[in-house]
């Protein structure tokens, strides 16, 4: 940002603003206008699995059992404490103490490659056991408990659909491919995010916010908030249905 | 009204009316036209004249002050909302008209099938119109192999349509009727040919390569012609005398080729089951359960075999999906019927 | 009495020469200069995608393969229809108005020094050239055969550079988020004193409009495209019905965005034309509060019609009625529109200089386009047309003959702003004879050929339709000739065009009261807003 910082502690609004509040309600509005682009993004993608579970539940209700609720678990509590931390970074900014702030944030980052790094067991777990996307899926393991599970519904319960066993079986997948693609671009974001959170912590620690000015430490705190609630909704969404 | 409104010369710009339902839909076209060249000669003849009127005569002009009026900005709301609530209400009786779908009892129903890139049509008695093989890019209109649905006039039609790959669309301009042919799903399309004659059939949603080179034909002949029609070309079936299909046939190739070297036709255990008598059979599987050997099962077995292994014998059967194609599948499914 | 207190410094220094040299102009944060930028990017893209449909109506010249004047494959056609559709649509129509005029216009009519955030401003522009540059990439790795629409399963199956694609469509989104949210930023927070959202100017209004739907659509349309490429990267199985996908959802997420994406298209179009028709009346515009909220009210029903595009595609009858009605509604504040424009030349003074002309030209254009998008509205009706040479004529009447009638024209409006030199009026109007005959003449025989069922995207068509499909053909040729006389109009202007004052044309609003080109700032003070903007009394 072209807030320069001058010899009195005091900071420049840009030219085009008025005042540092007025520049600072500006960005505000700014990062609020994106967070809703990203919700609608991720909307987008939560009524293709509402649309899908409601059409082939037994797939998703088995599919979720192969996901470990403890990780999951652990990784929303991390992410819960990512965004207190977060809070805590903006607010040590906000007290004009930078220590205190680049400690807050770092921890936030260590919470972010938490996050990554169970997500990384999750991953290599199903990838080794061969649930995955479609094209690359290979347990027919999961392909029979969905039968299974199929076969123990009342029969008239069953759409034609869910009625064909076979159809079922070949598209089992599904499931893992809406949870590959809805994890991995959160979990993009939530490596996005570190990589902002890094970079509002390099510059609290070269002095370059104050009581004046740290706005850009509240949007960056806005985003991380925001990939927090989407994580809120992933969790059962994908975990708990079952 | 229809006859008053079907005078305009709009007519003159449809293709010609082979149902009754394509006459009510030349009218409600003809009434669209009138009420869009009122309406535009209204704005445009409107800003024609204030455009001469109020030209610029001095650099001075003064010009008049008038920033709205509220009684003029209602009345050219509503009377479009009025006009346009009339066109929604014909156009909707016409769509539900053109939907709503005969009964199975009183309709002929015949099964529709795109594919890249040609209609196939099957009839109940057993006729398969497919396409030849082989229609190369160079063909053209007026020399491709044209398939040729024959309908019989004056009686309704059911088409049941579905698509073995991306989606087609089903399109007679002279029955004003399409409707889209989608993968893995059927749709349905209805008419009453009022007219003895051909209709053309366009392909009209985009499919690839040679999307603009899959035309088809309806034949509308008078009842009995049509009787005629479905007895002369009533396909030959069953092993035994002789005769086997031309999807057969393709299947027998695809099984020398392919599956030859695993399964017999004589009853011999080679490495997989034998085909002699195998469809219709009842399958009984590794893990107990057992099946009766129907399309379903057949078509999977040959995609996926590792699904369901027959009672011992080995899993030793390579996938064939991605490498068959949906019509080789059936042919294959076609010959086994033929070798029982 | 002109909106403007302000001293009106005159003297050399403007935006164009504040800071010297090419590096001074690609890391510039003036919203001035990256909207010139955005204009030589989007007149390029222009030419290259007025190529390709010289390209395709010349393939279409004859009906049978072995006769045509071009010889080519069908697949070679399909990929001229795709990448005109892809080019025109992202790159030009989508963007256009909005990056070129909006970045230029909106401080400017605000009383403002810059957008709210000049440096998202500067990264937006590269973020679509980074797009462009993927999308023209395609023709040189794999190239693209499935229409601008993308559509299921086609999209998955085909070997051409599908991936590619979309990511250069998400990329271009992207950029559009980010323009659109720094518009509806500046309009809430940088208006001057005294300037209520009651006193913008009716473009602004337009902009602010779009920008809304720029927010709210584009994100749907970016998950899409994502998905199409895990479905072809992984086989998710979303769209792909062997794995147990729906092909039709993809329509119904498509259009989602696709829809209000016209209405991107056309509302900042409509803005043009309200400024272009009051300042060449010099008089008031009539019905300023209807017209604004007019622009709302079709941004807010732009987002609930998207099936009007899929009537005969699988979705459900009811679907298809619900659908239908509602298009039918979007069309009265279009109508209220036409009539109010068409009401502030009543009592006027006009005079048809060649911004004015393409102001008339669109009115009559976007008049057929928009009925006959009526009567595509129609269930009943749009079972014959759907997919027929009718559609391809009514988006080309609304897009071509509204969106780039109301551009051309706001190009040679504000080119003298811009640049500070007259254009060529006499080479103006000579284009607009060439593009609005030629324009006519290639897509009102579309009209007939679409009554007459002749399918689009067709390569090879049924000889019947031949003297229409001529007749076509060479309006394109009138039309390639009058923008091209445009672009010659516009060279000639920054070349050896006649020093321009202020206000050349005598307008009221507030870019008119600042130099041509005005300073890096602007305006050297802030000014005050008293009065409406377009108090010619």
């Amino acid at each position: 940002m072209s807030i320069v910082k001058t010899e009195d502690g005091h900071f420049h609004h840009a030219h085009h603003f008025n005042s540092l509040s007025h520049q600072y309600d500006s960005a505000k509005q700014g990062v609020w206008l994106f967070m809703v682009t990203e919700i609608l993004m991720f909307g987008g993608l939560f009524v293709a699995y509402l649309i899908y579970k409601s059409l082939y539940a037994p797939i998703f209700h088995v599919g979720s059992s192969y996901l470990d609720w403890r990780l999951g678990s652990i990784n929303t509590v991390v992410l819960i404490t990512s965004s207190f931390t977060m809070a805590l970074g903006i607010y040590f900014n906000q007290k004009n103490k930078p220590k205190q702030a680049v400690i807050a944030l770092a921890l936030t980052i260590l919470c972010a490659l938490a996050f990554m790094v169970i997500k990384y067991f999750e991953y290599s777990h199903k990838i080794h056991l061969g649930l995955v996307p479609g094209k690359y899926f290979t347990n027919t393991e999961f392909q029979n408990k969905v039968a299974e599970y199929i076969s123990n519904m009342p029969i008239e319960s069953l759409t034609p659909a869910l009625s064909d066993a076979n159809l079922m079986k070949k598209i089992a997948p599904l499931y893992f491919g809406f949870y590959f693609v809805m994890t991995g671009l959160h979990g993009l974001h939530v490596v996005i995010g570190a990589c902002l959170i890094f970079w509002v912590m390099v510059k609290t620690a070269k002095g370059q916010f104050g009581a004046e000015y740290y706005t850009p430490v509240e949007g960056v705190g806005l985003f991380w908030h925001i990939v927090d609630l989407i994580w809120i909704y992933l969790f059962p969404l994908l975990y708990l249905v079952g | 009204m229809n006859q008053w409104l079907s005078i305009f010369p709009a007519t003159a710009f449809m293709p010609i009316q082979g149902t009754e339902i394509a006459g009510k839909i030349d009218g409600y076209y003809a009434f669209l036209l009138i009420s869009s060249l009122i309406s535009g000669l209204i704005l445009i003849g409107g800003m024609t004249a204030f455009v001469v009127q109020y030209k610029r005569r001095s650099a001075n002009d003064k010009t008049a002050y008038i920033t709205h009026n509220t009684m003029l900005e209602f009345t050219w709301s509503f009377i479009p909302f009025v006009i346009m609530m009339v066109i929604f209400f014909w156009g909707k009786n016409i769509f539900n008209e053109l939907r709503s779908m005969p009964d199975a009892s009183e309709a002929e129903e015949i099964h529709v099938v795109g594919v890249q890139w040609a209609w196939n049509f099957k009839y109940k008695n057993g006729i398969k119109q497919y396409t030849k093989e082989g229609i190369s890019a160079e063909n053209k209109i007026g020399n491709v192999e044209k398939q040729i649905m024959a309908v019989p006039l004056g009686k309704p039609v059911k088409l049941v349509m579905t698509s073995n790959d991306v989606i087609h669309s089903f399109y007679i301009p002279g029955f004003r009727n399409k409707q889209d042919v989608i993968p893995g799903r059927y749709t349905s399309l209805w008419f009453k040919a009022e007219k003895e004659g051909e209709f053309q059939v366009y392909c009209t949603e985009y499919c690839g390569l040679q999307h603009s080179q899959m035309p088809a034909t309806i034949r509308v002949m008078k009842e009995p012609d049509y009787k005629a029609w479905l007895e002369a070309n009533k396909p030959v079936m069953a092993a035994g005398d002789g005769g086997m299909n031309e999807m057969a046939m393709k299947g027998e190739e695809i099984y020398d080729g392919k599956c030859k070297s695993c399964h017999s036709l004589d009853g011999t255990r080679v490495v997989g089951p034998t085909w002699k008598g195998l469809y219709g059979a009842k399958r009984e599987f590794a893990d107990g359960s057992s099946v009766d050997a129907d399309e379903n099962y057949l078509k999977e077995s040959i995609l996926n075999p590792a699904a369901k292994i027959v009672k011992g014998y080995p899993p030793a059967m390579p996938p064939y999906a991605g490498q068959l194609s949906d019509d080789e599948i059936t042919q294959l499914i076609e010959y086994m019927k033929v070798v029982k | 009495m002109s909106q403007s207190t302000a001293h009106v410094a005159t003297g050399q220094d403007n935006y164009l020469n504040h800071e010297k040299g090419i590096w001074s102009w690609l890391s510039t944060v003036d919203h001035k200069r990256i909207a010139v930028m955005y204009l030589v990017s989007v007149l390029t893209f222009f030419l290259v995608g007025g190529i390709f449909a010289l390209l395709v109506r010349g393939a279409l010249f004859n009906a049978l393969p072995e006769n045509k004047i071009i010889q080519i494959t069908p697949d070679v056609y399909n990929q001229f229809m795709s990448y005109h559709g892809i080019i025109m649509v992202f790159m030009v129509i989508v963007p256009g108005i909005p990056a070129i005029f909006g970045n230029f216009l909106l401080p400017v009519m605000l009383g403002a020094k810059d957008v709210a955030f000049p440096r998202l401003n500067l990264a937006s522009y590269y973020v679509y050239m980074a797009g462009a540059a993927l999308a023209v990439g395609t023709l040189f790795v794999g190239k693209i055969d499935t229409g601008w629409t993308f559509y299921t399963p086609y999209s998955i199956k085909t070997s051409t550079s599908v991936v590619m694609a979309v990511l250069a469509a998400f990329t271009m989104g992207m950029a559009s988020i980010l323009t659109g949210l720094n518009f509806i930023v500046t309009t809430h927070k940088l208006r001057a004193p005294g300037q209520t959202m009651n006193k913008i100017p009716l473009f602004v209004w337009a902009i602010y409009a779009t920008s809304i739907i720029q927010i709210l659509a584009t994100p749907v349309l970016g998950i899409t495209l994502l998905l199409i490429g895990a479905e072809r990267a992984l086989g998710v199985g979303i769209f792909d019905p062997n794995l147990g996908g729906d092909p039709v959802l993809f329509q119904h997420f498509f259009w989602f965005y696709s829809h209000p994406a016209v209405y991107i298209m056309i509302l900042p179009a409509m803005g043009i034309i309200s400024e272009l028709i009051s300042t060449f009346s010099r008089k008031t515009i009539f019905g300023y509060t209807a017209i604004a909220y007019s622009s709302l009210a079709i941004a807010a029903v732009s987002f609930l019609v998207w099936g009007h595009h899929m009537f005969v595609s699988g979705q459900s009858e009811f679907a298809g009625i619900l659908f239908s009605v509602i298009t039918m509604l979007v069309g009265v504040p279009t109508a209220i529109k036409l009539f109010n424009w068409i009401s502030t030349m009543y009592k006027g003074s006009v005079r048809l200089d060649t911004p004015m002309l393409y102001a008339i030209g669109f009115l009559f254009l976007f008049t057929i386009g928009g009925l006959t998008g009526v009567w595509l509205a129609s269930t009943g009706m749009d079972v014959h047309f759907h997919d027929t040479y009718f559609v391809v004529a009514h988006f080309h009447y609304v897009m071509v003959g509204g969106v780039l009638m109301a551009f051309t024209g706001g190009l040679f409006f504000w080119f003298p702003k811009m640049f500070g030199k007259m254009t060529n009026d006499t080479l103006g109007r000579l284009s607009w004879v060439f593009v609005f005959t030629g324009f006519n003449v290639t897509f009102f025989p579309q009209f007939i050929l679409g009554a007459l069922g002749m399918p689009r995207r067709y390569f090879e068509y049924h000889p019947a339709y031949e003297p229409l499909n001529q007749i076509s053909t060479v309006g394109s040729w009138l039309i390639g000739l009058g923008f091209v006389i445009a672009l010659v109009a516009i060279i000639h202007g920054l070349l050896s065009g006649e020093k321009a004052g202020a206000n050349p044309w005598g307008s009221k609003t507030l870019e008119w009261q600042t130099p041509s080109p005005p300073p890096h700032d602007n305006f050297p003070i802030t000014p005050t807003v008293t009065a409406g903007p377009y108090e010619y009394r």
